[in-house]
């Protein structure tokens, strides 16, 4: 994985609480056997019209195309454990999700693959809101979002951060407990 | 120093190595349980780097997902929904194969969706680390076993070291005193409980449940229970084993045998909350004050008992949520109009729920709007069924006798409703567009769903159930 510092992104709110994971991509674009493409599904029930043209009045439709970051409602990404939602989301060119409350599984799953899973309260959150117009610079490395004028602080889980820093995949890192992992199954034989 | 609760039991004898500042636990699994559609991507990992499994005798695989409901032909071919879900099965199977997996295929007497084949299998035990890329894994935890959801990274992580990077999860303790009504059970318990926590409610936590009603229920609605645990954000949901746990597990293929099984009972028991332990968080709830509860919107936390009525709009959500369900505010959920019902999923599609069905069907015909599908969870299931002639009531009924898989729990395999239908489903998700585009969803139990089958509206089934009594 290549290291990931910071992103520029435009914003792009979503502002619907508990959006799941069959929104983001719908079990019927989970038969893939890859990890690439899903992008023209993410959000699909909700991004294209009936005739199967892009519904003009979807956020996700409007504006330049380029990276974003999502700022989302309450309780993002609750249901499955599919990581074709946030394979979707990346391939979708949205680079960061912010919400008040993300599901453990899908915050887990994002992280995995690059996609910052960014947990804000909901005053932070009022105060992104507001400057939503603006141009949004994400520093991982200062655990900041500034937006426009305004600068929010947020913690991500300290190992996926420095996994993310350090473009370490996490299993190489398992891979090196090999010997402990070892003696743990001996330990358990004896 | 205060004693341990089940969840800290289980994570202490996994711990390959504990956590420290910054860096998450390695937790060892037991057992892992895959699928055609999470598994691919991690098979590729391992080709990717020219690895094997590590212990390719702790993971098993089923055909669930994307598989077939409608018999094969004389020749054995499966007529599936596309291209892509058949590609999808023989991946699997190829992938198994080439990795030296147990696979539950089409020829085996075991197939079954991956949360019911497991437990009929004896292959979930108490005090086992269980994972699956679905996160419907949390079924497990009714016998004891920390049981959750993973993604496809994560799979590969399995694969290759057969252990994950893990943050410990904090503890709830949902107590239920007293006992469940007559004719109100443990799908309408859990969607109650859901109803009253919220779809975040559990986000964070290990929920243990707990109390009398809870004892009192059999392994599968336990399983009922568990199940639904993730549609509240919780990570895994656990009941402590007991006597009825090692009743249903004994003489399992999968189950200790012999000598071997006193041994292993004996370490079960330990498996329980100490007395003196402490939970993060506990809620209470009144068993005797769960009515015959559904859905009424589009997620599982929007429940409501089937006498009572829709909320009024509080907020956005409750709009859109009745905008979608073509609902209106205030209204009885009683009298709603019903398209299609389905009987089965890894929530309620077990031998008590098909007899539960079966018995408010036993005599009756679906109504003649309706349209009714029967999935049995598994080919054991199936067979156990139709030994007790239960498919002959549901087939007299004019319901469709299928075989087994997950079908319109999430339509992967052509088996959904039509844009604006209203399905009644004893499945567990809700959710926009989960049983086909526009389709709308209410969650039910099996009687529930069969009364609404029969009626052709939703209705409280105790009126049923008290005529068949
Ligand atoms: S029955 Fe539904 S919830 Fe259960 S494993 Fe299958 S798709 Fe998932």
């Amino acid at each position: 994985m290549n290291p990931l510092t910071h992103i520029t992104a435009r914003a792009t709110v979503l502002d619907i609480a508990n959006i799941d994971t069959d929104q983001i991509i719908p079990a019927r674009f989970l038969t893939t056997t890859t990890r690439i493409g899903l992008g023209k599904h993410a959000f699909n029930d909700w991004r294209y019209r009936a005739d199967g043209s892009p519904d003009p009045n979807f956020v996700l439709n409007q504006g330049e195309a380029g990276d974003r970051v999502l700022l989302a409602g309450d309780n993002f990404g609750c249901g499955s454990s599919r990581e074709h939602a946030p394979w979707a989301l990346l391939d979708a060119g949205i680079r960061a999700v912010i919400s008040t409350r993300i599901a453990d599984i899908f915050r887990n799953n994002a992280l995995k693959n690059g996609l910052l899973a960014i947990v804000v309260s909901p005053e932070q959150w009022a105060s992104l809101h507001a400057q939503s117009g603006a141009a949004w610079v994400i520093d991982l490395r200062a655990e900041t979002i500034q937006a426009g004028a305004v600068i929010v602080p947020f913690k991500i889980d300290a190992f996926a951060r420095a996994c993310l820093l350090e473009g370490v995949d996490e299993l190489g890192y398992l891979l090196k407990r090999t010997d402990l992992i070892d003696r743990f199954e001996q330990g358990r034989a004896a | 120093m205060s004693g341990k609760t089940l969840f800290e039991k289980i994570w202490q004898a996994h711990e390959v190595e504990a956590a420290e500042a910054g860096r998450p636990a390695v937790l060892y699994v037991d057992l892992h349980l895959i699928h055609e559609v999470t598994s691919p991507q991690a098979f590729d990992v391992l080709r990717a780097r020219g690895m094997g499994l590590r212990q390719p005798g702790r993971t098993v695989a089923t055909l669930d997902h994307s598989t077939p409901t409608t018999p094969a032909d004389a020749e054995g071919r499966h007529t599936y929904a596309d291209a892509a879900t058949e590609a999808q099965v023989r991946q699997l199977q190829t992938n198994c194969a080439e990795f030296g997996v147990t696979i539950h295929g089409y020829d085996s007497p075991s197939r079954g969706i991956v949360h019911v084949m497991a437990p009929e299998l004896g292959l979930t035990q108490p005090g086992m680390t269980i994972v699956c890329g679905d996160s419907h894994t949390s079924t497990h935890g009714a016998f004891g076993a920390l049981a959750f959801g993973i993604g496809t990274t994560e799979v590969g992580h399995v694969f290759a070291t057969q252990c994950l990077l893990q943050q410990k999860a904090k503890t709830m303790a949902i107590e239920v005193e007293g006992r469940l009504k007559p004719n109100v059970g443990a799908k309408d318990l859990i969607l109650h409980i859901i109803g009253q926590l919220g779809v975040a409610g559990g986000t964070g936590h290990v929920v243990e449940y707990r109390g009398e009603a809870i004892r009192a229920l059999s392994m599968e609605a336990r399983m009922t229970v568990c199940n639904m645990s993730i549609e509240m954000g919780a990570r895994a949901g656990l009941i402590a084993p007991d006597e009825q746990t090692f009743a249903w597990l004994k003489g399992r293929p999968n189950a200790p045998q012999g000598a071997d099984w006193n041994q292993a009972v004996a370490r079960w028991k330990q498996f329980t909350t100490d007395s003196d332990a402490q939970f993060d968080r506990v809620v209470t709830i009144d068993a005797s004050a769960v009515e015959p509860s559904v859905t009424w919107g589009t997620d599982p936390g929007k429940v409501v008992a089937i006498s009572g009525r829709l909320p009024e709009v509080a907020d956005e959500g409750v709009r859109k949520a009745l905008a979608y369900m073509k609902l209106e505010a205030g209204q009885a959920i009683h009298g709603v109009p019903v398209d299609v019902v389905f009987l089965g999923s890894c929530t309620n599609s077990r031998l008590p729920d098909l007899q539960e069905a079966a018995a408010v069907l036993r005599g009756l015909r679906v109504h003649p709007k309706v349209r009714m599908l029967v999935v049995p969870g598994s080919e054991a299931v199936k067979r156990d069924a139709e030994a007790i002639g239960l498919h002959e009531v549901f087939i007299a009924a004019g319901a469709e006798w299928r075989e087994p898989g997950c079908s319109m729990c999430l339509g992967m395999n052509g088996d959904i409703a039509k844009p604006g239908e209203l399905v009644v489903s004893t499945s567990n998700r809700n959710f926009e567009g989960r049983q086909g585009k526009g389709v709308r969803t209410v969650l039910a139990s099996p009687a529930t769903a069969a009364a609404a089958a029969v009626a052709g509206v939703i209705v409280d089934p105790r009126s049923f159930q008290e005529a068949a009594a």
